[in-house]
């Protein structure tokens, strides 16, 4: 599903390389977690996945699209097949919840009663039924986030990314988000998280890859967050 | 691609920049509005051409001598001269017009001045040969044979008269071309400006867009088409416009010209015939800038 080949990447201000001869592979399905300090290149790692940057060095494939490679005419559909979310949620600050995350299916030009359809089904399932005509900043964080998934997951998409989906969230509200994902992941997509949070990734127990200054220095199938930390 | 929400877009980018919208749509008003009046005075000089050019004569004055002496051109030199206009190649008529039928006619021309038809005395007006030419390019011929001769004051060729009065009128439409075209680039810069500044305004919900697989196309119409709408408006705004200058100032200051046939009467038609290509011309240029602006200098 995903797979990175003797990846670099080096931005043009520094003369570290923020990712140095990364090579992953993760499959369908899986729920993979990418932590390490700042810097060490998880943000990194995730833009290149979307396309918002390209590796200096290596292949970059998910799915079907070669994403560095790729032209870029192509890349609006390559972000069509993939979720993302993020710390500071990126909602359209004037668009009420449904008509959100209704976006999300206008942009690839589904059809008006398909979305009228479809939207009210995954609010219900990230638990926001009662709250679609509400403008983001009448919520709270978490609300927020689940709004960002539900946006995130209503194409049903194949890869679901999320750059510290917890980042901005009290520790209760951190647990319903990951709950959230994890249904997610159950229906089949693959998750891939980074995040700095150590309870998370010491309570799931999912697969654990760690970065430090650009290099994969761990990769584990059932990790904890660090021993000794 | 929802056409609401294009619409709605577009409605938000230009009520969010008002101001800028506002100069936009001005600019553009008035290069359109330039160019129409251009175009304008075009159609007026064709429509002066076509009538004048049947109507062109050469004016041969008589001496005073031959003025006052011969009323009805029976002696020398007038009958020569008649025969010999008559026998010219590419005259058509030649109507003899003594000095009291001469006027009678100034009289006519200026009964609109009283005060000047007092002053005038006939020992003032020279007989003329009236001269009608198949040809009007004939006329320089005439002027050189006739100009010296025995009996003849002068030659007076009106079709010079014409190409004076067209010269002013097309030095008046070079004038309004050329101010609309530096208009016109005051107004395009300010579409790419307008264009630029309303994207960056937008860049975050723009970012997100994009973030969430929306294509270029799909973000950028909507500022496409608030270029256009402007330049739409724009060529509204100039039309009106100059249609009101047409009722209130070009017909009263004009309006002795016009309605003594000496300059073909500007319709409100002809403003509404020309309205068409200001609109295309709007409608492409604002396009084409917002176009080029977008690709070039928008990194969205």
């Amino acid at each position: 599903m995903i797979r990175l080949e003797h990846v670099s990447k080096v931005y043009k201000t520094s003369t570290r390389p923020a990712l140095d001869d990364v090579s992953v592979e993760m499959d369908k399905g899986e729920f993979v977690f990418l932590i390490g300090p700042s810097g060490s290149g998880k943000s990194t790692f995730l833009r290149l996945l979307l396309r918002e940057e390209v590796p200096s060095k290596g292949r970059v494939y998910v799915s079907n699209f070669d994403v560095a490679k790729m032209s870029r005419r192509r890349v609006p559909r390559l972000r069509q097949s993939i979720g993302c979310v993020f710390q500071d949620f990126r909602l359209l600050a004037q668009k009420t919840v449904a008509e959100n995350v209704a976006f999300a299916l206008e942009v690839i030009g589904k059809p008006k009663n398909t979305i009228v359809k479809v939207v009210p089904e995954v609010l219900q399932l990230v638990g926001l039924e009662g709250k679609a005509d509400r403008l983001p900043h009448e919520l709270s964080g978490g609300e927020q986030q689940r709004v960002a998934i539900a946006r995130a997951f209503v194409n049903r998409p194949l890869v679901l990314i999320a750059d510290e989906p917890t980042g901005n969230l009290d520790p209760d509200t951190s647990q319903d988000i990951m709950l959230l994902l994890e249904r997610i992941n159950r229906t089949g997509t693959t998750v891939v998280m980074a995040t700095h949070d150590h309870g998370i990734v010491d309570s799931m127990r999912r697969r654990v890859v760690e970065l430090d200054n650009g290099r994969v220095v761990r990769d584990d199938a059932r990790g904890v967050y660090g021993v000794g930390r | 691609m929802r056409t609401s929400f294009v619409f709605s877009e577009v409605v938000t980018g230009l009520r969010r920049n008002v101001t800028m919208t506002i100069a936009m749509i001005l600019t553009t008003a008035i290069s359109l509005g330039l160019l129409g009046g251009g175009l304008l005075v075009v159609r007026m000089v064709d429509k002066m051409q076509a009538n004048y050019q049947g109507k062109l004569e050469v004016a041969v004055l008589l001496t005073n001598d031959v003025s006052a002496n011969d009323q009805d051109c029976s002696s020398q030199p007038c009958s020569g001269l008649r025969t010999s206009l008559e026998t010219t190649s590419g005259v058509e008529t030649v109507v003899f017009e003594n000095r009291e039928k001469g006027f009678e006619r100034f009289k006519r021309i200026f009964e609109a001045q009283p005060e000047l038809v007092k002053l005038a005395r006939p020992e003032a007006i020279p007989a003329t040969f009236r001269v009608k030419l198949e040809d009007p390019e004939r006329a320089d011929v005439i002027v050189r044979e006739f100009s010296g001769k025995a009996g003849v004051k002068s030659v007076d060729d009106q079709g010079k008269f014409l190409d004076r009065l067209f010269n002013v009128l097309n030095g008046v439409r070079d004038g309004a071309l050329f101010l609309a075209l530096l208009q016109a680039l005051a107004a395009l810069l300010l579409i790419s400006n307008t264009i630029q500044v309303s994207a960056y305004t937008r860049r975050t919900e723009v970012g997100i867009m994009r973030l969430v697989g929306a294509t270029r196309w799909y973000t950028q119409l909507p500022f496409l088409i608030e270029a256009v709408v402007a330049g739409i408006i724009g060529a509204v705004v100039s039309v009106v416009g100059l249609i009101l200058f047409k009722a209130f100032i070009l017909d009263r200051v004009l309006g002795d010209l016009f309605s003594s046939g000496i300059l073909p009467t500007l319709g409100q038609l002809d403003v509404l015939i020309i309205a068409p290509i200001l609109f295309g011309v709007s409608v492409l240029i604002s396009a084409l800038t917002g176009y080029v602006t977008l690709r070039l200098y928008v990194r969205l």
